[in-house]
């Protein structure tokens, strides 16, 4: 067991438990979100904001490295992808 | 089969499945509970042998380097498997290179896109730059630079047009970027073996302490060529999708 260390980072106690709870909270209704959205285009933009959610779930549990791949990869790439993919197919049904 | 046979069916699979997610569950160890050894000995032994702050990226490059080299080609394949899969097929044909849509006008690129997209581009490609650099110093490395390298990529066609992303990134460029990425990590490892050390080892000096941007060896070379080929894979990926998007045609 690690002793109490009090540094300038130090928070109080049950702070960094109450985040963790709240973010996996958000990180729930967020993924029910992404499901229960059906037009394709507005659920892709909610994966994005639920990739922004996720990537933040990271920093609270203390992967910031994980953090950074998410950011992008979560919320940028593969919405792009996503809606390029869209795209296409729209053009292919006309 | 039957509406009630199909929810008969559902019923057992779904009981199965909480039944032993219920069972591996209660084996979990409590949360934040860490059961092995190998973590506390790396947490203690990295910075002292690797000279890397970064102990993410010591473990990542160097400790377990072996397993990111196959992660390194898992993406150079995927990118090479987008290329060949997206190729211009027979009975297709190629447009010019201007956004339309097939049931609408394309409103031209609005002018606080442009100059936001444009404003964030230099700021984005020297953060990616510095995280695939520092790799050995902070949480960061060539993963999360490279990605964000490429996302620049991005920003430059929403500034402009396809062929402003075709300008800055052309593909012969990009495929050579790549290949000296994963290959350069490739040889890095490689190196050590015609010293008399195992692959991957890290043969470079370390520098005079930890913490300082020269220190850790082979770990932030190895970060900067991950840097170069994740960033040149996602542009690659990023380009072909586009030009299958805008360019590619069904028909003559």
């Amino acid at each position: 067991m690690t002793a109490a260390v009090h540094t300038t980072y130090t928070v109080p106690i049950g702070f960094m438990d109450a985040l963790q709870i709240t973010i996996l909270i958000m990180v729930a209704a967020g993924a029910t979100a992404v499901v229960l959205v059906r037009r394709q285009v507005h659920q892709v933009l909610v994966l994005s904001i639920y990739g922004v959610l996720l990537a933040v779930l990271f920093l609270a549990f203390q992967a910031p490295d994980v953090t950074l791949s998410e950011l992008t990869v979560g919320a940028v790439v593969l919405p792009v992808v996503l809606l390029l993919a869209l795209a296409k197919m729209r053009k292919r049904e006309q | 089969m039957t509406p009630a046979q199909r929810r008969w069916v559902f019923g057992v699979g779904i009981a199965g499945l909480a039944a032993f997610y219920l069972w591996g569950l209660s084996g979990l160890p409590g949360f934040g509970n860490y059961p092995g050894p190998y973590g506390f000995i790396i947490l203690r032994l990295a910075v002292g042998q690797t000279h890397a702050t970064g102990v993410v990226s010591a473990i990542n490059f160097s400790y377990r380097g072996f397993d990111t080299v196959g992660e390194e080609f898992i993406l150079f394949t995927a990118a090479a498997g987008t290329a060949v899969v997206l190729r211009l097929l027979r009975g297709e044909r190629e447009r010019s290179a201007v956004d339309q849509a097939a049931d609408r006008d394309v409103p031209p690129t609005s002018g606080a896109v442009r100059i936001v997209a444009l404003l964030f581009t230099g700021p984005v490609v020297v953060m990616g730059w510095w995280l695939a650099s520092h790799a050995q110093t902070s949480p960061s490395g060539g993963f999360q630079g490279g990605v964000i390298l490429a996302t620049a990529f991005i920003l430059l066609y929403l500034s402009g047009e396809f062929l402003v992303f075709k300008r800055f990134s052309p593909v012969d460029l990009t495929d050579l970027v790549e290949a000296v990425g994963a290959g350069g990590f490739a040889a890095i490892g490689v190196a050590a073996v015609p010293m008399g050390l195992a692959f991957l080892t890290n043969y470079l000096p370390l520098g005079q302490f930890p913490g300082a941007v020269s220190s850790s060896g082979t770990i932030a070379l190895i970060s900067f060529f991950v840097g170069m080929e994740v960033a040149a894979a996602f542009i690659l990926i990023i380009g072909e999708l586009l030009e299958q998007t805008l360019l590619i045609r069904q028909g003559r």
